[in-house]
């Protein structure tokens, strides 16, 4: 029973780490490849979760219209990149953080506009809306362990992509040495929009896989966006690994203190001092984390090694 | 480790407006709110003292920002721990329990105010300013959320739905009650603070602080230690941004902690940048254009955020050095126009 429970909990901490992973990588790849703060980011995983919540009620099918708000979402990324972003690459990261915060009032009021100020919920097909007994006794959501299975397919395939592909390869040249790659002939404005849009894909992706658990609605991009800092900051900037293990860390933890660390305050103090801390404790749980690593580490945990 | 951070190269050669215009600016904060407010628009006076606080908070930002070249993310933090410095103990003071800081007090609620703010700069800041660059940017932010988090936590006092203060801080002899007298201590308070502000600048502690934005590797080599300039720098910036917060808490009576999230850190940052950072009166003429603005985009449309943050990107892209420079350059250019010579 008390096992089942910690296993229940377990997935539901990988799969959080999952989605931290997908946003994150995003991030990962733009900071590293272009040197760009995006603090937009969230706003796309806000877009990818209300696109495919419309195309949902359009089409009538979560997987159809999950299929085509991705390529949809890169769309916005291009654009976004061609419209603002572009014009930024030579500027300093507090220009970066000024007009991507811009950005992220100009796309909330737009979601706003689009979509209505409440929430929008996407119903699953009835074979993803059960739920599986994984051993005896552990009955875990089929959505939950599907999030799972595609964020690390997701993950495996960006893997595959950056480090087996001639793209990847130009990928990982432009971050090393910007001026050299485009010296030796490649677009590298191109380039940077590609991987612009694919950041945007991924954000997009984690949105729309969050959406049929929580709704689509507007600023959820805000609150995940600093759990997703604090994702790359203790992983390393710039560092894929970095990020991957972060998120899953950050998952774990955040998902385990909500819903033990009473107990384990219960331990060492009264039961009534235990229920008023351990709420604001496990609120601050990863960020209590992140200083700590910080504070031995300010470089994060795998630092990238060009930076 | 290389700073990607060029600390705010543009800024550092704007070269502040004419005194007199910042003179005028001050004079018309003096002026304008309370005929206003006599003339029968309490709500715009609403509108300034927001705006006077807010511009109090800006400048303590600039202090790190402009002058330290540190882009901290999690000012609106400073904000919250300073308006909560008021609420909590009231609330105590009114509906009993923890006996210690239960009380009207207003002495009390400053102290509390602007201790819990220099003690969380302290902790916050001996950790991020290990870091540099991007990661302090981030870091700060999330320093900032987690105070968010912390309080939306705190059922006792509303969480997530806030606090209303039902009794402002009590003062001797004044009452901040009385509209009027609440915008005078804040514009008297934002004159105090941009004095300090203006001190610490000038001192060999302010140089150390400049120096060490514009190069850290040699003010090391002469045997500063920057980070210990940063700190304290941090925790004074800190502490005044507090004292804004207490006022805030006094002015809205109603907290909760949205006032705390970051994209509050964001909107004060852009105040201290759009009026021009490292420029002592900057962040007033942001916060004042950043006000109005609102203001004014809110009368026509409740989806003024689109407007706003066009404008905000805007400004980035082609606004560069802020509101400073700007005013800075229409004088160089009435000067040199006669004889046609450059900009």
């Amino acid at each position: 029973m008390e096992t089942s429970l910690l296993l229940i909990q377990l997935i539901n901490g990988l799969q959080l780490g999952i989605l931290l992973f997908l946003l994150s990588a995003g991030l990962t790849l733009t900071f590293g490849i272009m040197d760009f703060v995006n603090l937009a980011h969230g706003s796309l995983y806000m877009l990818g979760a209300f696109i495919c919540a419309s195309l949902t009620k359009i089409t009538g099918s979560f997987v159809i219209a999950a299929l085509l708000a991705l390529p949809l979402t890169a769309l916005c990324g291009l654009i976004i990149e061609l419209v603002v972003v572009r014009q930024l690459y030579s500027r300093n990261h507090l220009d970066h953080v000024l007009a991507t915060f811009g950005l992220i009032l100009c796309l909330d009021t737009l979601a706003e506009m689009v979509w209505g100020p409440a929430g929008i919920a996407i119903p699953l097909p009835a074979i993803l809306n059960g739920q599986v007994e994984i051993l005896s006794g552990v009955v875990v959501p089929t959505f939950r362990l599907l999030i799972i299975a595609v964020g690390l397919l997701a993950a495996a395939g960006l893997y595959i992509v950056v480090n087996h592909t001639k793209l990847g390869m130009l990928i990982r040249a432009g971050a090393s040495n910007r001026t050299m790659v485009s010296a030796l002939g490649v677009d590298i404005k191109t380039l940077f929009t590609g991987v612009f849009a694919m950041g945007a894909a991924l954000a997009g992706l984690a949105g729309l896989l969050v959406a049929p658990i929580a709704e689509a609605s507007i600023g959820m991009g805000n609150e995940i966006i600093i759990t997703t800092f604090v994702v790359i900051i203790i992983g390393g900037i710039g560092s894929m690994k970095g990020a991957f293990i972060a998120a899953l860390l950050i998952g774990l933890i955040d998902t385990l203190g909500r819903s033990y660390l009473d107990d384990i305050f219960k331990l060492v103090m009264s039961a009534e001092a235990a229920e008023t801390a351990a709420p604001a404790v496990s609120a601050m749980l990863i960020y209590l984390m992140m200083a700590v690593i910080l504070a031995i580490r300010p470089q994060g945990l795998f630092p990238a090694a060009s930076r | 480790m290389s700073d990607p951070i060029t600390p705010t190269k543009t800024s550092t050669r704007t070269r502040a407006p004419a005194f007199w215009i910042n003179t005028l600016l001050l004079i018309l904060l003096a002026t304008i709110p309370p005929l206003l407010f006599i003339t029968g628009q309490p709500f715009w006076l609403d509108v300034f003292t927001r705006l006077v606080i807010l511009a109090i908070a800006a400048t303590a930002l600039n202090l790190i920002l402009g002058y330290g070249g540190l882009v901290s993310f999690g000012h609106a933090a400073y904000l919250g721990l300073g308006a909560y410095a008021v609420g909590i103990p009231t609330y105590h003071a009114l509906y009993g329990g923890m006996d210690a800081i239960a009380s009207f007090n207003g002495f009390l609620h400053l102290g509390l105010a602007i201790t819990i703010s220099a003690l969380f700069a302290l902790i916050t800041g001996a950790i991020s300013l290990r870091t540099r660059g991007v990661n302090f940017i981030m870091i700060t932010m999330a320093f900032g959320q987690m105070i968010f988090y912390a309080i939306v936590a705190l059922e006792n006092y509303g969480g997530d739905d806030g606090l209303t203060i039902d009794v402002r801080s009590e003062f001797p002899l004044i009452s901040l009650d009385n509209p009027l007298t609440l915008y005078t201590v804040s514009y008297v308070s934002l004159l105090l603070v941009l004095f300090t502000v203006y001190r610490i600048t000038r001192s060999r502690f302010g140089l150390a602080l400049q120096g060490s934005r514009s190069n850290e590797e040699r003010l090391r080599s002469l045997g500063v230690d920057c980070y210990r300039y940063q700190l304290v720098a941090f925790i004074i910036s800190g502490a005044l941004c507090g004292y804004a917060g207490f006022l805030l808490g006094n002015f809205t009576t109603f907290i909760s902690p949205e006032m705390m999230d970051w994209t509050r850190s964001g909107e004060l940052m852009f105040m201290v940048i759009l009026g021009g950072a490292a420029f002592l009166v900057g962040p007033v003429f942001g916060a004042a254009v950043f006000i109005l603005l609102e203001q004014l985009l809110r009368e026509f449309t409740i989806h003024w955020h689109l407007p706003f943050g066009i404008l905000l990107i805007l400004s980035v892209l082609f606004f560069k050095g802020g509101l400073a420079s700007a005013i800075d350059r229409i004088r160089v250019n009435a000067r040199q126009r006669p004889d046609g010579s450059q900009q």
